[in-house]
């Protein structure tokens, strides 16, 4: 099977685009990709794009109507949060099956306002706020606490994520926002779903990213100069857990496809730079340093308190701001975080560079759940 | 005023007609697993035609909480969304109510006890009441 290559990649710097139409956003950043990878909508033999807002809406055929109708097959692709790493991953294993040399991936979606999950429906009344509630931030709260109950991690050691993050946003032109969160003002902003405050939620917006990939007959011939090796593509729904009923897994499924990743790829998680991860939440971040293995069980609060998931620590993790401050445009968040683990791997990123950077890791998780995680390496 | 007897909020909240409201659970003979509504096929073992219908206990310990400050328009606030493991077995999500919203407050592992009551006043576009299950300090 050939080894396959992000020959050109890019996301659009993220935003509110109430007057454009989906389709219209994820055609800018597939135009942005192809440019990236020197080549044109005519030299691609597929199309697979991530949409979960319009999944049933042929998004993708919509952004060849706007970019070039070359015939092409069109697959779309929804699976919750990991949308867009889903359909990277279709692309990725149509060169691995030797169907294809070159190949786009695009995940565009466009966001509204306010809280997601848990509006209700169903038959009789509404049961939000009478059997708990489903809505995401409360959802992650009760993931997050059950850290705190195992391992006693506080309000603040959360709150010091999104300062982080927020952090790291300012360095990235491409990020909703780039403004710092000083710990205080992030403790004491509105508190949405204890322990997490409005400034420990993802940003809904709208955006898109895109990827060419080749496989490595095209990257040679195309040169390797910026190409970026795919290393491992993994992606793994949720096992049963006794509390399954009530309480979506995000760990389990997180770890099942992390030790897939981490064997296809023949390295251990201290072989990577850095970690682009799923932080919907500041109580999620927490979580998935163990769950991808960066420290051991128990060892998240000590990660972020001695700063080696910052820029310049041992293992910098979301250095583009994150959900948290870059925003979460669903369905395209899988592919804009492979832009900036390659951006890295390229030596492009400004003043946010994880320097000697070689090998870096995406990962993001839908609940329902589907977990998808990326391990990509410099190649030059 | 209806002077019907109110409806059961979820299908594994059971009703009978003369006795005390209860949780319904489906068990799998094979592996123990407990399951809310009606099944035929075991997800964690895979065994079919194994389940049994079993009631609940209405007894547990507190695993997991978070107290949601906002929520959706007309929903009030704040109110403790409760992971609750039941001590025969399962686990069941709900209000926990009758003590502060507060962290300092709510201890893990501490032990609950279900209750039942109007579901806080909620009715159906026909009018019908409902009767909802919540957790309580016990």
């Amino acid at each position: 099977m050939s080894d396959v290559y992000v020959m050109g990649v890019d996301m659009i710097k993220f935003g509110r685009f109430p007057d454009r139409s989906v389709p219209n956003i994820g055609a800018e950043a597939a135009l942005m990709a192809l440019d990236d990878a020197g080549l044109g909508i005519q030299d691609m033999q597929a199309l697979y794009c991530g949409n979960l807002g319009q999944a049933n809406a042929m998004v993708g055929q919509r952004i060849l109507q706007e970019i070039g109708q070359t015939g092409m097959p069109v697959v779309n692709v929804a699976n919750a949060c990991a949308t867009g790493a889903t359909a990277f991953r279709e692309a990725w294993m149509s060169i691995k099956a030797g169907m294809y040399d070159v190949v786009l991936a695009v995940g565009v979606e466009q966001m509204g306002k306010g809280l997601l999950g848990g509006a209700g429906g169903g038959e009789g009344i509404p049961k939000e706020g009478l059997l708990g509630s489903g809505t995401m931030p409360c959802v992650f709260a009760e993931a997050g606490m059950e850290h705190t109950k195992e391992y006693g991690t506080t309000f603040e050691q959360f709150a010091k994520i999104s300062v982080k993050n927020h952090h790291h946003s300012t360095m990235n032109p491409k990020a909703m926002y780039q403004i710092e969160t000083p710990l205080d003002e992030v403790m004491n902003a509105e508190m949405i779903s204890y322990p997490n405050t409005k400034l420990m939620c993802s940003v809904n917006v709208d955006g898109s990213a895109a990827a060419v990939l080749v496989s490595e007959k095209k990257a040679k011939e195309l040169g390797m100069a910026r190409a970026v090796k795919v290393r491992a593509s993994a992606l793994a729904s949720d096992p049963y857990t006794d509390r399954d009923l009530v309480m979506p897994d995000v760990n389990a499924c997180t770890r099942l496809a992390a030790k897939d990743a981490y064997e296809q790829a023949g390295i251990g998680p201290e072989d990577v730079n850095l970690v682009e991860l799923h932080d919907c939440f500041a109580t999620a971040e927490m979580l998935h340093y163990e769950n991808l293995g960066l420290c051991k069980d128990g060892e998240a609060g000590k990660m972020i308190d001695e700063g080696h998931v910052e820029l310049g620590g041992k293992v910098p993790v979301n250095v583009s701001g994150g959900l948290l401050s870059k925003g979460h445009p669903l369905g395209a968040t899988g592919i804009a975080n492979i832009y900036e683990v390659c951006t890295h791997l390229r030596g492009e990123a400004g003043n946010r560079q994880v320097e000697g950077a070689k090998i870096g890791m995406t990962h993001v998780i839908g609940l329902g759940t589907a977990c998808g995680i990326h391990i990509l390496e410099k190649t030059n | 005023m209806s002077e019907t007897k109110p409806l059961p909020v979820v299908d594994f909240l059971k009703i009978p007609e003369d006795g005390n409201p209860y949780l319904e659970g489906f068990r799998c003979k094979k592996c123990a697993s407990i399951y809310l509504g009606e099944r035929n096929v075991c997800s964690k073992c895979f065994a079919r035609d194994e389940m049994e219908v079993i009631k609940l206990t209405e007894t547990g310990t507190l695993h997991s909480y978070a107290i949601v400050f906002r929520s959706f328009p007309g929903i009030d606030v704040p109110y403790i969304s409760a992971i609750v493991d039941l001590d025969g077995g399962g686990t069941i999500k709900g209000n926990l109510i009758n003590i502060d919203p507060d962290p300092d407050k709510i201890e893990f592992n501490m032990p609950v006890k279900i209750t039942y009551g109007d579901a806080l006043g909620r009715k159906d576009t026909e009018g019908n009441s409902y009767l909802s299950y919540f957790f309580e300090p016990a």
